[in-house]
């Protein structure tokens, strides 16, 4: 765990006690039966809001608290832990994207309802079912916006959407030229195609020609940080676990060939933390974030992949069964190990960084 | 601006770091500029140019060799702030530490805390001045992963013990003045018969060979001990309580194997670049084939994180005044990637990464073959990477001891 500010180990504290006592997995298991696309509790992310957890990274004068994404990511990762499904990392990543991006009337117009959480939004990038932001072929023309983005995440929620197109990002509110087509995945919780036909788009003029890779960035280290709180809470529960469940008159714990696994399991765990939490720092800095998210996101990647699947196998027959909540996280997992970079996708950009 | 910062009041840093400017500009000889520390490892005999004696003399004077060890016993006295300055300092002049080998990396902290008076007012001082040479007494031939089982046996002759046994794996024995060895000096109890003494290397019945490595050199030695008379003023702490103050000692020596920041220094150029040198790259300054590239990119993301878990611990250890948790799984991981990386060094060379002498291999090829194979001891040595897991499992992750 990276050293903390005061501030920080407050709002980690309480988004800890938050989402044990009142957000736990059970609370998940509400939103699954519900059924309802948009597969999140509206009255839960409302008390987020309150907490000003939809905030952290945006500034004070636009009803932020400006604690940055390491903070944010602090939260994140707590909401992880439990599976609490929520709108919050995409609302996160396009507020940033606003921030690095928007005109001072932009900001003006969402930030405040985004942080209060009046508004929901996310970020539609790719249109394939694997992560590629070279390929984009949605257009704008006369201030119209049309094309289809595949498997946008919190797309029933979402009141605005920014959007990638051959040109730039732009800010597309829900309404007229927008329409869902809801695709279910393993984790159960809302993601859409989303065609846009002649949508009124808004551009965001700033932030140069980096700025759709400057977003994508801060979606990676948050994304990656809701997957380190996953993989520490499959970690915790599997050692759980294997100290009470009993075969051959002793305890699993007892027995070295799976002593070993954990601690591989332990060492990879460091290592995610250790990528994740810089990746956050780098965003912070300002300093290396490309690099920096590349190495959190295929870390997290790598390390949830194994644990997850390491987690079920340790757990036994009991692990395949819905009752457990251990493969919850395997369905969540894969959903975000494919989204904003694959590890081999991150692998080649970690290359071509590194211009080799 | 300028009378500003004249007349500000110099703080004791400041004074501090002006006192080593000058001790450096006096006595570092420009020659050994970027030098390593030549003598003070356990892999080479003890010759020295004058230079680097002269240098040794200095440092060893000073005490800032051993920095932050008591003045009373010749260490520097410095506070860890004065000790980080020395470091830049020196790092700037390109000025290595003279004094170090296992008498200051394992032996050292160990007597400080646990000699008696009088020892640490023997060992202590030659240490400093970088004049002694220690090496490790604890492997046997029957005691590898399993150390207790070690059976050099100690018998009591009243005014002096008489030893009689092997030790192997003795790092620089051939070279060492002085070995600190756990030996038995009861049988009936695993643990609590075992003690902690001090053996000079050249007391009659010590006898050292030299074991030839896969890596074509000898840096390992056995020790054979036939009736070594040992003084009883040689013994550290109390009979029985060598196990305990050798696990300790321990402790120091893996902090000294994994350290991330040494061995980020050690690695060096990114296995990427060294690729292009070797292989066939596209138009676009890509390696052309993407199977290795993309084996070297997994490779260097998990090198990264291992770095950036180094750097971590160094941070938390510090917040926390205490050692963090995570350093349990450094060295494993650090060794494990060290190795990974020399293989992959080889697979970018081809046959040319496999050379074993002569013409046409360069330095840098020859060397990264002598450290790939003398690199499959860092996961055995020090305690292998097995030994590491059962301690993460038990110490820090809390399942229990296995049957």
């Amino acid at each position: 765990m990276a050293v903390l500010n005061e501030e920080q180990e407050m709002l980690r504290d309480m988004a800890r006690e938050w989402t044990v006592n009142e957000s736990p997995v059970t609370e998940f298991r509400k939103v699954r039966a519900s059924g309802e696309p948009e597969a999140f509790n509206r009255d839960a992310y409302a008390t987020m809001a309150e907490m000003g957890w939809a905030g952290v990274i945006i500034p004070e004068e636009h009803g932020g608290s400006d604690f940055g994404f390491m903070s944010a990511g602090l939260v994140v990762e707590e909401l992880g832990k439990t599976l609490t499904a929520s709108p919050l990392v995409m609302t996160t990543v396009a507020a940033s994207a606003i921030m690095l991006g928007g005109s001072d009337e932009q900001k003006a117009k969402w930030l405040p309802k985004l942080a209060s959480g009046e508004a929901i939004a996310t970020l539609a990038v790719d249109e394939s079912p694997t992560h590629d932001p070279s390929t984009i072929e949605t257009s704008v023309s006369g201030g119209k916006l049309s094309g289809t983005k595949a498997f946008v995440h919190e797309a029933h929620g979402a009141d605005l959407f920014v959007v990638a197109a051959t040109d730039g990002l732009y800010l597309v509110e829900k309404g007229n030229g927008v329409s869902l087509a809801t695709r279910k995945l393993t984790d159960q919780r809302s993601h859409a195609d989303v065609t846009f036909d002649g949508a009124a788009a808004d551009k965001l003029a700033n932030g140069g020609d980096g700025l759709l890779d400057d977003v994508l960035d801060r979606a990676r280290v948050l994304v990656a940080a809701e997957m380190l709180g996953m993989a520490q809470q499959v970690f915790d529960d599997t050692l759980a676990y294997l100290k009470q469940r009993v075969q051959f008159n002793q305890v699993l714990a007892s027995f070295q060939a799976l002593q070993h696994r954990m601690a591989d399991l332990f060492a990879d765990l460091a290592q995610m933390r250790s990528a994740v939490e810089a990746g956050l720092q780098a965003v912070d800095a300002g300093f290396g974030v490309a690099r920096a998210a590349t190495i959190a996101k295929a870390e997290a990647n790598r390390v949830l992949h194994t644990i997850s699947n390491e987690g079920i196998q340790l757990h036994g027959g009991i692990g395949m069964t819905d009752e457990y909540d251990v493969g919850f996280y395997l369905k969540r997992a894969r959903v975000l190990e494919a989204s904003f970079g694959s590890r081999s996708w991150l692998k080649k950009r970690f290359a071509k960084l590194s211009s080799y | 601006m300028a009378t500003q910062l004249d007349t500000r009041p110099q703080t004791d840093e400041d004074a501090f770091r002006a006192e080593v400017q000058q001790f450096l500009a006096d006595n570092f000889p420009a020659e050994l500029k970027g030098q390593n520390n030549a003598l003070a490892g356990v892999d080479g005999p003890t010759d020295e140019t004058p230079a680097q004696k002269k240098w040794r003399e200095a440092m060893g004077a000073r005490g800032w060799g051993t920095p932050t060890w008591p003045k009373e016993y010749g260490g520097g006295g410095l506070t860890k702030a004065q000790a980080k300055i020395l470091e830049q300092e020196m790092g700037k002049a390109g000025a290595y530490n003279p004094i170090g080998g296992m008498g200051v990396m394992m032996f050292g902290p160990t007597l400080l805390e646990y000699g008696s008076e009088e020892q640490k007012q023997e060992h202590i001082p030659p240490i400093c001045r970088g004049e002694v040479r220690w090496c490790q007494g604890y492997s046997e031939p029957n005691a590898g992963s399993d150390l207790a089982n070690l059976q050099t046996f100690a018998e009591d002759k009243g005014d002096h013990y008489l030893v009689n046994g092997q030790k192997t794996w003795t790092s620089g024995g051939q070279w060492a003045d002085k070995c600190f060895a756990i030996v038995r000096t009861d049988k009936s109890d695993k643990h609590k018969g075992i003690s902690f003494m001090l053996i000079d290397m050249d007391s009659p019945g010590v006898e050292v060979r030299p074991i030839t490595m896969i890596s074509g050199t000898s840096p390992f030695c056995e020790t054979f001990f036939t009736d070594v008379k040992v003084p009883k003023d040689n013994l550290v702490g109390e009979e029985g309580q060598g196990w305990t103050i050798g696990k300790r000692l321990l402790q120091h020596e893996r902090t000294n194997i994994s350290g991330g920041g040494s061995l980020a220094r050690l690695m060096g150029q990114s296995l990427g670049e060294i690729a292009k040198k070797y292989q066939p790259t596209g138009e676009d300054g890509e390696l052309a084939d993407a199977v290795l590239r993309d084996k070297i990119a997994d490779f260097e993301i998990r090198w990264n994180s291992f770095l950036l878990t180094a750097r971590r611990a160094v941070e938390e250890s510090k917040a926390q005044g205490g050692v963090s948790e995570i350093s349990s799984v450094l060295k494993k991981l650090g060794t494990k990637l060290s190795q990974e990386r020399s293989e992959l060094l080889i697979e970018i060379r081809g046959l040319q990464g496999l050379g074993w002498e002569g013409d046409g291999f360069r330095d840098s090829e020859l060397e990264a073959v002598r450290g790939w194979l003398f690199g499959k001891a860092t996961t055995i040595y020090g305690g292998s990477t097995e030994i590491q897991n059962n301690i993460i499992a038990k110490r820090v992750l809390g399942m229990l001891d296995h049957q």
